[in-house]
């Protein structure tokens, strides 16, 4: 099931045969899959379909009962979260998450503390997104969630990582607003960094994506480049099955 | 398999064993208790009596933190407050004897305006508001010159009592009451309160959610702690029979309360009556040392919190699967469904 | 003017109460948790003024330059040993291991000490005061110790709003996923917090004992007047906790001047209506503590 690392790029994520549960409940099961240098990948799925415990489990927030993570050629499976950032894993999380008694630049200042120093400063996020200089002495809960979720994003990119996770980041905002975010995706990827994008809006990550890997229950449903998938394939993995198998699903499921 | 094929295949029951043995064990028992100032020595019956006062306070507190997660730290002032309303009633003529459900319900009725304002308060800061209302109550009862002030009163009322006799009414007092407590505890567990009660402990916000009316629930067994509490500050009036404000509202009663039913186990009937024992085996071990009983006590308590959260008895029951006083329900598979 | 005196006093007993109570708010705010067993460290730091700073050759009145460090280092380490085991069961089990080592340390002092007050000797400093008018004396030791407590505040906020760890002690506090995923290793933050609420109760307990006597029971009792400047003052806000300190100071004051039984109760009265009508305190953030 795991792709095979081309000869030019070398590994920088490599999953194999990743379990996760939360208690008696299995979210993912038995995920194998690796990220390039320079690629970005879209991990797709239905709400529930267990995408979001990925990346948290990538990130170090859930501990996995089966399988492995490497980064760039390391275990990190055990790695408390901290550690794996200090090694160059950013999360941005689901829902943002900003530190809600804090100013932007304290948010962005907390990003930098034990992140890496590289081209992404605080500067940097500033011409990355203009309208924060102004506002920088703001406290972040009186922002749009727009605003903060590019502050979210700041945040993890301050600390210059080389793998950068972005969980949801078009959840509840306009379409306009979700563009804005998206155009800067490939200014980061530019600078070398790695992206792993969790969507439930397809067309926003097959847009970006340079890989696409659907889940479906927690399992790899298909894997591929979007411009060779055809809309129906992304269906069928994405929700399943069409409804004349619906019975067949009901039969397998855990 | 269906939902039908694995419900069927299940076997729900209360209890581990027949409840024929007990209820036969229960009658032997009780009934050894209550005779028992007259077949034993007078200093083991005198352990047992406080062996009982122990016995009521830790199940009073294993209601509240054990079952509704209400850690106070201020259980003394309903024990003070019982054993000072048994005072007052014995003063105004009355029986102590008669006086303890009244003490009981004057805990209870006091109770009711303090939920109002403690329930402002979560977790650790209502464990200290507590223990605030214990030191007013403490410091307001010892202003009273009627009730002797700070330096206490005699408990009228017992000296009618030959000597002998005397010490055989302070048993049974105590032995009766935490008979009521332990046995009311376990029928108010297996009541529709013990339901929402084992409802919040899994998952507050989903039993609220769900309807259980979670803050008349924790107020109902406030009341019903500080009631258990008066109860068995009014038997300590009895058993002393001296009744002073910096014993009876002192710290140590909660504290040998919190030992108790962490060490037997918190949110079990049985948990807090093996603290108990527990308790009492140490004393008469180490009793001669000062407050070294003590201190192993609490040590103890708080080795258990961190490693063996569930007590003394919990640890047994996971082992052997036994369970005397049953409030849940034991679901397992059963062994001729394939 | 005897009213006049009833605030100074007041304020004077206020500004301790604040410097008791700054890291029992600390270890809330950042870690959720109620350290029951706060008061008892500033007994035991007092004892070590006392009993056992002497026979390393330091001066009673110097012991603090001492004690506060070792006392910043005792509380990182049971931080990251007991404290930290009972937070991963669950907060409940928190309060009956810290409520429990509480009783353990009052009776182990009372086993090794008694119940007999000590004090720290500060020579004749202790009795020393300048009058300001007819009928009111300050005394130094009271005013330094104000003094101390507003500093120490001071130095807390410039730390927690201006420095690196202080920032991410703020980050951990507000939202300890999104903190670690910040590279915060929030054990390692908590144990900073837990040093800093064991130092400064420290130093609270050996300017305790400077100004009066204590006993092992002293911790118990300083913990609830701590405890009600902080819910009078507004849980989670560090001046609140003064100016709640002050109030609860001198509520006590005008207590002891009605009649010397009420000075304790006086203070827990105000606490309690404060609960009744304002229970976010004065200063308090709206949503309630949960």
């Amino acid at each position: 099931m795991s792709d095979a690392p081309t000869g030019e790029s070398s590994v920088v994520l490599e999953v194999s045969g990743l379990s996760v549960h939360h208690g008696q409940l299995c979210a993912v099961e038995d995920v194998s899959f690796s990220v390039s240098r320079g690629e970005v990948l879209a991990m797709i799925g239905a709400n529930g379909a267990g995408k979001s415990t990925l990346l948290r489990t990538i990130a170090g927030l859930h501990t996995p009962s089966g399988g492995s993570i490497s980064f760039e050629g390391a275990d990190i499976s055990r790695l408390a979260p901290h550690r794996r950032f200090a090694r160059g894993i950013s999360l941005v999380p689901e829902g943002r998450r900003l530190f809600s008694s804090m100013t932007l630049e304290e948010n962005l200042l907390v990003g930098t503390t034990k992140g890496a120093r590289g081209t992404f400063t605080i500067e940097a996020i500033y011409e990355l997104f203009p309208w924060m200089r102004e506002r920088r002495r703001s406290r972040v809960w009186q922002f749009s969630g727009g605003e903060q979720q590019a502050v979210a994003i700041g945040r993890a990119l301050v600390a210059n990582p080389r793998l950068l996770l972005l969980d949801e980041v078009s959840l509840g905002l306009a379409p306009i607003v979700i563009e804005r975010i998206y155009d800067v995706i490939p200014r980061i990827v530019a600078e070398g960094v790695t992206v792993l994008i969790v969507e439930q809006d397809v067309g926003q990550g097959l847009k970006v994506a340079t890989r696409v890997h659907c889940l479906l229950e927690g399992r790899t449903s298909l894997t591929g480049v979007p411009g060779e998938l055809s809309d129906a394939d992304i269906e069928r993995a994405y929700f399943g099955a069409s409804l004349h198998d619906s019975e067949r699903r009901a039969g397998g499921g855990a | 398999m269906s939902t039908r094929e694995s419900l069927s295949s299940l076997d729900v029951r209360r209890s581990t064993h027949s409840p024929l043995i007990t209820l036969v064990g229960s009658v032997v028992l009780v009934s050894l208790f209550s005779v028992a100032p007259w077949i034993v020595p007078a200093w083991f019956a005198s352990i047992l009596m406080n062996f009982f006062i122990l016995v009521i306070m830790a199940t009073m507190w294993n209601l509240l933190a054990g079952y509704s997660g209400m850690v106070s730290i201020g259980q003394q002032a309903f024990v003070g407050l019982g054993a000072y309303a048994t005072l007052f009633f014995a003063i105004k003529g009355m029986s102590p004897l008669a006086a303890i459900p009244l003490a009981a319900l004057a805990c209870g009725v006091i109770a009711l305006p303090v939920t109002y304002l403690l329930f402002r308060l979560r977790g650790g800061y209502f464990s200290i508001a507590t223990w605030v209302v214990a030191d007013t109550a403490m410091i307001i009862i010892g202003t009273v010159a009627y009730l002797g002030g700070g330096t206490g009163h005699y408990l009228p009322g017992l000296s009618n009592f030959d000597p002998v006799s005397l010490t055989h009414v302070q048993y049974l007092a105590s032995w009766s009451v935490a008979l009521v407590v332990v046995i009311g505890t376990y029928v108010l567990l297996r009541s529709r309160l013990g339901l929402v009660l084992a409802s919040m402990r899994d998952n507050e916000v989903a039993a609220r959610s769900a309807g259980a009316h979670v803050t008349s629930a924790r107020r109902i067994v406030f009341i019903v702690a500080a009631a258990g509490c008066g109860a068995a500050g009014a038997v300590l009036a009895i058993s002393q029979p001296f009744v002073q404000p910096g014993n009876e509202f002192s710290m140590s009663w909660t504290a040998e309360m919190l030992f108790a039913s962490m060490i037997g186990g918190l949110g079990t009937i049985e948990g807090p009556i093996i603290g108990s024992v527990v308790y009492f085996v140490l004393f008469q071990w180490l009793g001669q040392y000062g407050a070294w009983y003590f201190i192993v006590f609490g040590s103890l308590a708080v080795g258990i919190a961190i490693w063996q959260p569930r007590g003394l008895w919990g640890a047994l029951r996971d082992r052997f699967h036994v369970e005397l006083l049953p409030v849940g329900h034991w679901v397992r598979e059963r062994r001729s469904a394939k | 003017m005897t009213w006049l005196n009833i605030v100074i006093q007041g304020a004077l007993v206020g500004g301790f109460y604040a410097l008791f109570a700054c890291g029992l708010s600390l270890m809330f705010g950042v870690m959720k948790v109620i350290n029951l067993a706060h008061g008892d460290v500033a007994v035991v730091a007092g004892y070590t003024a006392v009993f056992l700073a002497p026979k390393f050759g330091v001066s009673p009145l110097w012991s603090f330059v001492v004690v506060v460090p070792v006392f910043a280092l005792l509380g990182y380490v049971v931080q990251r040993t007991l404290i930290q085991k009972s937070i991963d069961r669950d907060p409940f089990t928190t309060l009956l291991v810290t409520f429990g080592l509480s009783v353990l340390i009052e009776n182990l002092l009372l086993e090794v000490y008694t119940a007999n007050g000590q004090s720290i000797n500060i020579g004749s400093l202790i009795g020393s005061s300048f009058q300001l008018s007819s009928t009111i004396y300050i005394s130094y030791v009271s005013l330094v110790v104000l003094g101390v407590a507003v500093a120490v505040l001071g130095a807390l906020q410039i730390f927690l709003g201006h420095t690196k760890t202080g920032r991410l002690i703020r980050a951990v506090s507000d939202d300890r996923e999104a903190a670690q995923l910040s590279g915060a290793n929030y054990r390692h933050i908590f144990g900073i917090a837990a040093g800093i609420a064991f130092a400064t109760v420290a130093l609270a307990g050996i300017a305790y004992g400077m100004t009066t006597e204590f006993a092992p029971s002293s911790g118990v009792t300083n913990l609830i007047y701590a405890f009600e400047a902080v819910v009078v003052g507004g849980i989670g806000s560090l001046w609140g906790t003064l100016v709640g300190g002050i109030a609860i100071g001198i509520a006590q004051q005008l207590g002891e001047h009605i009649n010397p039984e009420y000075q304790v109760l006086a203070g827990n009265l105000l606490f309690l209506v404060v609960l009744a009508v304002r229970p976010n305190g004065l200063f308090g953030k709206k949503t309630a503590p949960s």
